[in-house]
């Protein structure tokens, strides 16, 4: 499509500066659209920050860093064909579960519970890595396999799943095991799991509702309660969802203006420039903003999957689809999080919460998916 | 890899992946939807609700505490000011933990630590979001002390206030009274929301009485604050439409007291437990009102520390005791001048009756024998000359004759064993006796007879009978003016703080003493000033050298215990027990302009101790400055104990 754009007796400055871009991120594998989508959400994310942050220049400086960062491992895990990524992918399984033991045995103690892992250099959740290798691991095993799965395939997935999911909760972290969870289950999903075994799924989930809940922590179950009624403790568990519903509902369609979220700005919105930064935009530029940003993330997640059908093996696949949607995963759950419709869980916003770890995962992924669409033609001859 | 027993179907497998996308599509639009109609929801529908939320948030309603009213003296000199201080304040609902912030603040030395428990008693009783001031008056280096540590006190602030200040210290303080931090039971007698700004309230006197003058109203502002409810300065967050009401200032009061005739009086009494109540008898403005020792009350509006206070408390001569107010004393002799119109009113005699005084009296049938003040006796003496040399036999004849019953009607109607409705609060009743109050007053209610005996002493003052030193003075401006009677006050300008207007308030009349024959006030304002002039007259002294007729009556009060606040202490007891020293006397005696009365607790000698006083009082009132020196007499000599 771009070769037949640039031909010839169209050789305005434009045009050829649009080729040359073209050819430049043909050569790197990286898909346009996707990459502007990307960058789009990220520069948003960038300017809300800087108001989310109290016009702090350093927080501001360090995520732009982070963002560019995180572009060189997408171009980079860009340069990865899918085979060879599918060669690696239960190898990488194998080393993000090791790493989670490690974490369990070892883990240094942050926020209340063992995420992090130090290697003297850098210091790291293993969990972020699983985030990426679970979906990877289940298109892996079920590149060769006849779809849908048969049940015996079916188990096998379940238990690689449920592995490193418990040994997450068990640091404790239900959110990322939920999130980690949720990646190996949209594989099987997209791998066209009856719709039988879809209901069974649901109706054993329902049952394991209870059984759940006594094995959750108090604060965890206090979340929970919190969700279902948040003015049982305005100004303890309660007071996140009411602040961030307030500071949204305050902001009405076109917002109180950059920097000018009372909100925000007097602190009444607890973790503004991370988890709860949905809220920030929805005061500062209202509904109109936070549909601009959902039309964004709309975008990136529509391209995503225009490039998992257009993807021409089952591991590319499976793989780019559920990447895909496990990005629109964080974006609900983290937007519905805010807004009153889920429980307050530990998901950041992804591409606009301060934060790195989430970042390069998300860049990953990205790199993941552009590997698959530049290379699909190679594939198909 | 291997071990696939089924073969896989390329293209089946692309369109069933392609049914799943499609799904999965439709489940994000629907998870879209739902979020949009939640946005919408919360943006839209309910938008006003959680934008008041949001106001209600960081929009924080102040208190502007009202200057309180200024106070006065009859000629505008200044007796209460207000002054600029830094106090520390303490607002419950913004401080995490109320216990450890005081404890702290005592470790950095902002709080003595004997005061925590009374803070923390006085932070409990206001409203939670009140800013209750913990410390008054903070010096320099304490606020920069604060300062330093101020990130630690979350809750706590220093705010500029206005504080009370008596540039007189403690002249004239019975009368004013003072002001002090507000305590658990002012709230019950306030207006808590009007209060929610003040420091300080009335707690003695004029400050106390004209409290709701004095306070004002307390406006209110809204200020931006940010969750940990400080204040913030930021312009352009949202249209701050601050909105502020003005406080309005509490009303400036005029008093009756003369600032130099009230330090000329304390100066006299110097050193003494005395007190001075002068009045003017036209209209019952009180020129004076002193009772010594005197304190500071500056110390209050500061915040008295523990030590400070029990001093006060537990000083020996009782500063804090207001004697003008709420001393009782007997009047002695100085009740003569009543006994003798209350005998004239009774027809029991005539001013012209002898009576002979051989220096003893004995009722009919008995044996006492009730002694004068002068061994010798005073020979034939007639009404005039009883009053003028206050022969004791005299009065005890016609005391006896008249009767304890009509002796209490006629001093009840004179004002005496009542409140004189000063417009001051605390006022002590004193005691006019008489059989039915003696009957409740005591147990074993059947036993108490009223004695003959205690007819003949009540004549002379002495026995039940109790008076106030203000009492004393408000009778005798009576006898002044003959009757005519109004109720004492210490305030008789009122100027409006909104308008700047003055208004006067009308003198209180009280009923007329009920006098059927004019010319018996001639007899014994004849009595009186015979006191001061004759040769014979008992204060003949204290007239010597001034240019108006004084007309006076000398006293002496018998101590019988000591005092109820006093501490014993032989060489204290001694001097305890000695005659309390009275004189009441008004001037000029044939325009009177200012009636006085003086009670000097263990004097000795109403005429020696407490006459000249009294004409200070009366040469710094009624002369112009410059001659009041001069005319004042020397110290006098006690008349060799041998008076009255």
């Amino acid at each position: 499509m771009r070769t037949e754009i640039a031909g010839p007796g169209y050789s305005s400055r434009a045009q050829r500066t649009f080729t040359v871009t073209g050819r430049v991120l043909e050569a790197l594998h990286v898909d346009g659209p996707l990459l502007a989508g990307v960058l789009a959400v990220g520069v948003v994310g960038l300017v809300v920050l800087f108001s989310a942050a109290g016009e702090n220049v350093s927080i501001f400086l360090r995520q732009a860093a982070r963002l560019g960062l995180a572009l060189v491992v997408l171009v980079v895990v860009a340069q990865v064909p899918p085979r060879l990524l599918r060669a690696i992918a239960p190898w990488l399984y194998a080393a993000g579960v090791l790493l989670l033991v490690a974490v369990a045995l070892t883990g240094d103690i942050a926020m209340g519970a063992q995420r992090w892992l130090d290697l003297g250099f850098i210091r790291f959740q293993p969990s972020e890595i699983m985030k990426i290798a679970v979906p990877l691991a289940c298109a892996w095993y079920l590149h060769d396999r006849p779809l849908p799965p048969s049940p015996a395939s079916l188990a096998v997935l379940a238990v690689a799943i449920m592995v490193p999911a418990l040994l997450i909760a068990e640091q404790p972290d239900l959110g990322t095991a939920l999130l980690v969870s949720a990646g190996g289950v949209l594989v099987i999903l997209l791998a066209g799991l009856q719709v039988r075994y879809m209901i069974g799924l649901g109706a054993l989930l329902a049952a394991a509702g209870p059984v759940v809940w006594h094995f959750l922590h108090d604060y965890q179950r206090q979340r929970v309660l919190t969700f279902l009624n948040p003015q049982n403790d305005p100004l303890g568990a309660g007071y996140h969802t009411i602040q961030s519903q307030i500071a949204i509902g305050s902001g009405g369609v076109f917002g109180k203006g950059y920097m000018n979220g009372s909100q925000a700005q007097l602190e009444f919105l607890p973790e503004r420039s991370t988890d709860f930064i949905f809220a920030v935009i929805g005061e500062e530029w209202g509904l109109v903003g936070l549909s601009v940003l959902m039309v964004l993330y709309l975008l990136v997640i529509g391209r995503g999957l225009y490039i998992a059908v257009q993807a021409q093996d089952t591991f590319s696949r499976l793989t780019a689809g559920s990447l895909t949607l496990l990005f629109g995963v964080y974006v609900f759950v983290n937007s519905g999080m805010v807004a009153g419709l889920l429980p307050v869980v530990g998901v950041p916003l992804p591409l606009v919460s301060y934060g790195g770890t989430s970042m390069v995962t998300l860049m990953a992924a990205f790199g993941i998916l552009m590997s698959v669409h530049s290379r699909r033609k190679l594939v198909a001859t | 890899m291997a071990g696939s027993n089924r073969l896989k179907d390329h293209w089946a497998e692309q369109r069933l992946f392609g049914r799943r996308v499609l799904a999965a599509s439709i489940v994000i639009l629907l998870l879209l939807a739902a979020l949009g109609t939640r946005l919408f929801y919360l943006q839209v529908v309910r938008h006003d609700y959680f934008s008041d939320l949001s106001q209600g948030n960081r929009i924080r309603i102040e208190p502007i505490p009202p200057n309180r009213g200024l106070i006065f003296d009859r000629h505008g000199e200044a007796l209460a000011l207000n002054r600029p201080a830094y106090q520390l304040e303490l607002v419950r609902e913004q401080t995490p933990d109320v216990e450890d912030t005081l404890a702290r603040l005592v470790g950095i030395g902002l709080l003595p630590e004997e005061d925590v428990e009374r803070t923390m008693r006085a932070i409990k009783a206001r409203r939670s979001f009140d800013a209750v001031p913990i410390r008054l008056q903070l010096s320099e280096e304490e606020l920069a002390r604060f300062a330093v540590n101020r990130p630690d006190f979350p809750g706590v602030e220093v705010r500029p206030r206005l504080t009370r200040h008596y540039p007189k210290g403690g002249t004239g303080v019975h009368a004013i009274g003072y002001v002090a931090a507000i305590s658990e039971q002012d709230q019950e007698r306030i207006d808590v929301p009007n209060y929610a700004g003040t420091t300080l309230i009335g707690k003695l006197g004029i400050e106390r009485a004209y409290e709701e003058d004095l306070h004002g109203q307390t406006g209110h502002q809204q200020l931006l604050v940010n969750a940990q409810g400080r204040r913030v300065e930021r312009v352009g967050l949202t249209a701050p439409d601050l909105q502020r009401k003005e406080a309005v200032a509490g009303n400036d009061l005029y008093l009756t007291v003369d600032a130099r005739v009230q330090q000329v009086a304390e100066e006299a009494l110097a050193g003494q437990r005395a007190a001075v109540v002068a009045i003017d008898p036209r209209n019952g403005d009180v020129v004076a009102f002193v009772s010594t020792p005197t304190f500071d009350p500056n110390g209050f509006a500061r915040g008295l520390t523990y030590a400070e206070y029990d001093a006060l408390a537990n000083d020996i001569d009782v500063p804090l005791y207001d004697r003008a107010l709420r001393g009782v004393y007997p009047p002695g002799s100085t009740i003569k001048p009543l006994i003798a119109l209350a005998a004239l009113e009774n027809d029991i005699t005539t001013p012209e009756a002898q009576r002979y005084c051989r220096g003893a009296f004995q009722l009919p049938g008995s044996s006492h024998r009730y002694r004068d003040w002068k061994r010798s006796g005073h020979g034939s003496v007639d009404m005039h000359r009883a009053i003028a040399v206050s022969c004791d036999v005299y009065f005890y004849g016609v005391s006896a004759e008249m009767g304890i019953q009509k002796m209490h009607d006629f001093l009840t109607s004179v004002g005496l064993g009542q409140k004189t409705g000063i417009d001051i609060a605390g006022e002590r009743p004193g005691l006019v006796p008489s059989p039915d109050w003696k009957r409740n007053a005591f147990k074993k209610k059947e036993l108490q007879t009223w004695f003959p005996g205690e007819t003949v002493i009540a004549g002379i003052g002495q026995g039940y009978m109790l008076a106030t030193p203000l009492q004393l003075a408000h009778v005798t401006a009576t006898i002044a003016m003959r009757g005519e009677r109004y109720a004492p006050r210490l305030v008789n300008r009122i100027r409006d703080a909104d308008t700047g207007d003055i208004r006067a308030l009308e003198p209180r009349a009280l009923p007329r003493v009920p006098v059927e024959d004019a010319s018996h006030w001639d007899v014994i304002i004849g009595g009186m000033v015979g006191v001061m002039n004759d040769p014979w007259g008992t204060a003949r002294r204290s007239q010597i050298g001034a240019p108006y007729k004084i007309a006076g009556k000398t006293g002496t009060a018998q101590v019988f215990s000591v005092g109820q606040n006093e501490k014993y202490d032989e060489k204290a007891v001694a001097e305890r027990m000695r005659d309390h020293a009275l004189f009441v006397a008004f001037a000029p005696a044939d325009d009177p302009q200012l009636a006085v009365a003086v009670v000097v607790e263990n004097g000795r000698s109403g005429s020696g101790t407490a006459a000249p006083i009294a004409r200070k009082v009366f040469d710094a009132y009624l002369l112009p400055p410059d001659q009041a020196a001069q005319a004042a007499p020397g110290p006098t000599q006690p008349a060799g104990g041998s008076e009255e």
